[in-house]
């Protein structure tokens, strides 16, 4: 291999990353990194194709987004339409049911997230053979590990499939309301198990706090900046994950705005494009494109909020906020630890929902003044979607603009890949298991390339390393 | 297109349990298939047959895999022959983990590995031909492929099941 020319080493497209997404790395002629990028290749063309449709359709329709997440579009486009039938005030039964359909959604891409993505990095070790760092692996050192993810995605699936009607194309939430409630027979089955999952949501929490404990000083190192973070909170501060005024705040803790108003995001968030990525770069319009970048999901969130409505994991919480003395908590690798926080919190919520009788409610759906332009704000599980239509007097949508979670973290994840290929890339052999480092960072803000650039797709990972003059040094294939 | 079926004899007491699994985006032209077979083969109402469908495969999959017997995993195809492939299917080795969907082998290998179950299990690949953009509805070659491939999945779940009867009296 030659280290006497500028290199460039593409990896495309990140595995066990939904979608399409390549990495670049340069380096220049020492071997040192010149600059590293996370590209998304594919199109957009998800606005256009809901164009014209009519918006009672949009809650379904926007489910064709993506397959991990469609539970999060369902609803962010059902709370915009709830403001076109002038029904956003809804029944107790309605609101209660999408919650509880969110939570579900919550609990199992969290628990998919940590015990099968997440867990063969941080069980084996970045840097360790690709062929013993996998979720099969994870059955053959930790059985009851990976045997809990399966049965906590399961369970929140069934969540799903109870409140949206079923698990694909979920069809629960409609304008101004829920087609369906909760009968006591659904309750009583997710009853069942209710008990096991808290137990075993809890000891997820342990692991994730144990680890980044114990690897403090690394992750500090890994892929950390300093970042601002947003999220939306209810109107006490409380955190909230289905609806309530949009937060900012600095990498300190200081306020940058807070609980604005769904409908005035447009007034504080602008996207910037940049030439050599297709995905959009959000920032914080008082503060401008160069500084205004955030972070936002289950690190953003737990910073940004004041406390946590449920006793475990308010608990939880307070240990995390503990480790930084108060501060905003800025290591790349805290995501995982927040995202069992969430997961706890889902839970509970869910227990809390479950022994609520408005679930049994037959008031489903309410209706009032008609509009014509609407936004719909959720914190999915990688963050803050925005959904926003504009319908004409057809009832025809004509103009629609999605910003997903993943979208927000474009720059805080170029940021983290640059960060981690200078410090463990630069004049160095490139190994499998150094290029799994970036990967690693990527991978704690759990993001979704395929919502994110609106295609599916599912692809070998291929690195590629090319001299200045574009011809092939070394290629790296792997399914 | 005739598939070997394993001569393994099945350590489940009772009726025989197949399910039935297409998964795929019908949002995204042919890559809906398998939903769409499924959404046919549910209609039909088999009896010992569950039909499920999925935007992609995922790990709570693998514990509907190990509550049954056979598995038949239904999928669009963009380069098998027309107008389908039906191919048995074994737990890998090395787990494709790609991206946040996994592979049949990997659901199968987890189902086996995590949760002690290792059905008997298929690839049912539709040849698809348009899979660029957004839109809803099979191109035609879809959906003539989607008719063979019904008929031929009808008829052996049918021989299945036949068999089954006879090994069992």
């Amino acid at each position: 291999m030659s280290t006497t020319t500028t290199r460039k080493v593409v990896i495309e497209p990140v595995t066990r990353v939904e979608g399409h997404g390549k990495v670049t790395i340069l380096l220049d002629e020492a071997g040192q990194v010149e600059r590293a990028r996370l590209h998304i290749v594919e199109f957009r063309g998800f606005e256009r194709f809901i164009q014209g449709r009519p918006f009672w359709e949009m809650p379904v329709a926007v489910q064709r987004l993506c397959g991990i997440c469609p539970v999060s579009h369902h609803l962010a486009a059902a709370k915009a339409m709830d403001r076109i039938v002038g029904g956003e005030n809804l029944t107790p039964t309605a609101e209660k049911m999408r919650r509880l359909m969110h939570y579900g959604q919550m609990f199992q891409s969290h628990s998919l997230h940590f015990f099968h993505l997440a867990s063969p990095d941080l069980l084996f070790g970045f840097g360790a053979d690709a062929a013993v760092r996998n979720v099969i692996a994870v059955a053959g050192n930790f059985p009851e590990l990976g045997k809990q993810g399966i049965m906590m995605r399961k369970y929140g699936q069934e969540i799903i499939r109870m409140t949206a009607g079923k698990k694909i194309h979920g069809t629960g939430a409609i304008p101004g309301g829920i087609n369906k409630n909760l009968s006591i027979a659904e309750r009583d089955e997710l009853l069942v198990d209710l008990d096991q999952m808290k137990i075993w949501a809890r000891a997820a929490v342990k692991i994730a706090r144990d680890y980044t404990v114990d690897n403090l000083e690394m992750a500090l190192g890994f892929g950390s900046f300093e970042s601002n973070h947003m999220s939306i909170v209810r109107a006490d501060g409380a955190m909230d994950l289905y609806d309530g005024g949009l937060r900012a705040i600095t990498a300190d803790g200081d306020t940058i705005f807070d609980h604005v108003d769904n409908q005035a995001y447009s007034d504080y968030i602008a996207e910037e494009v940049k030439p050599w990525s297709y995905m959009k770069f959000p920032f914080i319009k008082s503060i401008g494109p160069e500084d205004g970048w955030y972070r936002v999901g289950p690190l953003a969130r737990v910073n940004a909020c004041d406390f946590i409505d449920t006793p475990e994991a308010e608990a939880a919480r307070q240990e995390f906020m503990a480790v930084t003395g108060g501060r905003p908590n800025n290591v790349t690798l805290a995501y995982h630890w927040t995202r069992m926080i969430e997961t706890l919190h889902s839970i509970e919520k869910i227990e809390e929902l479950l022994h609520d009788p408005d679930l049994q409610g037959e008031d489903l759906v309410v209706k009032g003044e008609r509009r014509n332009e609407t936004v719909g704000i959720i914190e999915a599980p990688r963050g803050t979607l925005f959904h926003h239509y504009i319908v004409d007097d057809n009832d025809q949508v004509v103009m629609a603009n999605l910003i997903v979670s993943t979208t927000s973290n474009n720059e805080p994840m170029n940021r983290a890949v640059e960060g981690v290929a200078k410090k463990y890339l630069s004049g160095r052999e490139i190994t499998e298991g150094l290029l799994n480092h970036v990967e690693v960072a990527i991978r704690a803000y759990d993001p979704c390339l395929s919502c994110a650039t609106h295609a599916l797709g599912q692809m070998p990972l291929v690195v590629d390393l090319v001299d200045a003059s574009g011809a092939l040094l070394n290629s790296r294939k792997r399914g | 297109m005739g598939v070997p079926i394993p001569t393994t004899p099945r350590l489940r007491s009772g009726p025989m349990r197949v399910l039935v699994l297409g998964y795929g985006n019908p949002g995204r032209r042919d890559d809906g298939l398998g939903p769409r077979l499924a959404e046919e083969l549910s209609r039909m109402g088999l009896p010992g047959v569950d039909v499920d469908a999925a935007y992609q495969l995922q790990a709570e999959d693998a514990a509907a895999v190990a509550d049954h017997d056979v598995v038949v995993f239904v999928d669009a195809d963009v380069s098998c022959p027309d107008p389908f492939e039906m191919r048995p299917v074994l737990p890998a080795g090395e787990p494709r983990f790609s991206t946040h969907s996994l592979a049949p082998e990997t659901v199968l290998s987890m189902a086996w590995k995590y949760l002690e179950a290792k059905p008997e299990a298929y690839v049912l690949a539709i040849r698809g031909e348009d899979f660029d953009g957004f839109g809803e509805g099979l191109s035609d070659r879809a959906r003539r492929n989607l008719s063979a491939a019904l008929g031929f999945i009808e008829k052996f779940l049918e021989e299945r099941a036949s068999s089954c009867e006879k090994a069992s009296t």
